[in-house]
């Protein structure tokens, strides 16, 4: 049974065939030693380029059929019969499933809050769903393996129903735009889709998806590849080593600003933790990239006053480097 | 007239749609008059929590799809 698991691990998800594949392109096509540098790069970047766009298709199409059974309609009645914590907890793992794309962070966050959830609900929502995807995680077992998939996906959680509890705590209603409390509001859960209509959302996701991340996959893929095999490990370790008390700070600094989806931070990720970097700093800088960036931030200051956003920011940066110190402390556990 | 409003960011769907909305008020040959509407203040009136959305004679028709100009026409045509 584990042998069966292990095989299908290794050839499915991890795609030690299309490995092999490839060293056999580099090696007998392209006439590179897989040894030399140019044939290492070569190899990484098609490799993992190809990797990456098949999980893709096949996690996007999958994940979204099951996000055709949670409109935020559905996931927003099922949170007001939750209160206190259990509310937040929901939230989170409804984040998870609930689809979900930056352009409508702000519609969904005005549908919540203006229906009288508590906030510190919607931003325990509006933290997990960014970070801890369904495909994420997936792809976190694919790069890494599946304890550091299911560590990262429970610490996302906590975090965001941490921070949002925070939030809630801190009791800044006052700074939300007037308007927001002044939106009707539809009940019901929508109609329900036909299986074409959920098998068409499903295929436009894919296809949406697929042009939004493209380039990112690419540049994060060809980042990983100068990292792995030009980068002189004695650099990447001297910023962001293990022996840095500060390499988790820079990492999460370094991320915040940047714009990426987790597509195209994983291979910059798994290459800096074969470089020696520790694995919290190197997951700290991903959630940072993913979970805050300047356009998610200016994008939600058109309905949170700037008290509010920089406890929001504050709270999802200094759980990231918590959880950053904790996988270095720890991750040897995982490896 | 008809009045059919895209409510959205602007992002590349909320374009798509109105297209879509376009083409569909076009081939109903329907006179209509199509509003983009960007600002969150109004998009919230409406109580729409995904994007783009299409409303018709100010009324939400459609959440969080694209729809093709044909679907578009079927719901013009009952309204008008």
């Amino acid at each position: 049974m584990t042998e069966i698991f292990r095989w299908m691990n290794d050839q499915l998800l991890r795609m030690q065939w299309l490995s092999d594949l490839v060293t056999l392109l580099v090696r007998d096509v392209f006439g590179l030693d897989i040894a030399t540098r140019i044939g290492a790069s070569v190899h990484f970047f098609i490799y993992y380029v190809i990797k990456i766009f098949i999980l893709l298709s096949v996690l996007i199409f999958s994940i979204s059929w099951v996000q055709s059974y949670f409109p935020p309609e559905r996931t927003r009645r099922i949170l007001g019969e939750h209160k206190g914590i259990g509310a937040n907890i929901m939230a989170a793992l409804l984040g998870t499933i609930t689809p979900f794309c930056s352009c409508s962070s702000i519609p969904l966050f005005i549908g919540f809050t203006g229906a009288g959830l508590p906030i510190g609900v919607t931003f325990s929502f509006l933290i997990s769903s960014p970070l801890v995807d369904l495909a994420s995680v997936i792809l976190l077992a694919s790069i890494f393996n599946w304890s550091i998939a299911l560590a990262y996906v429970l610490v996302g959680l906590v975090l965001a129903v941490i921070g949002g509890t925070l939030i809630s705590r801190a009791g800044m209603e006052d700074h939300i735009e007037a308007f927001v409390f002044q939106s009707p509001i539809m009940t019901g859960d929508g109609e329900t889709p036909t299986r074409r209509e959920r098998f068409r959302f499903a295929r436009d996701q894919v296809v949406e998806i697929f042009q939004k991340v493209w380039l990112y996959v690419l540049i994060g893929v060809g980042v990983g590849a100068a990292i792995h095999n030009w980068i002189p490990e004695s650099v990447i370790t001297g910023l962001l080593g293990q022996d840095n008390w500060w390499s988790v700070l820079v990492a999460t600094l370094i991320g915040i600003p940047i714009y990426a989806d987790i597509f195209g931070t994983l291979p910059i990720a798994e290459a800096l933790v074969a470089k020696g970097v520790g694995l919290g700093t190197a997951l700290a800088f991903m959630m940072a990239v993913t979970a805050l960036s300047l356009p998610s931030m200016i994008m939600l200051k058109n309905v949170v006053k700037l008290p509010l956003l920089l406890l929001f920011a504050g709270i999802v940066a200094a759980g990231i480097i918590i959880i950053g110190y904790l996988f270095n402390a720890f991750g040897h556990l995982f490896v | 007239m008809m009045i059919i409003k895209i409510l959205g960011s602007g992002c590349k769907k909320c374009m798509a749609l109105g297209e879509n909305a376009k083409a569909a008020a076009a081939a109903a040959g329907q006179a209509a008059e199509i509003i983009k509407v960007t600002d969150y203040a109004e998009i919230a009136r409406y109580g729409v929590m995904s994007t783009p959305a299409l409303v018709i004679n100010d009324k939400v028709v459609s959440t969080g799809k694209v729809l093709s100009s044909g679907e578009i026409q079927m719901l013009l045509t009952p309204a008008g």
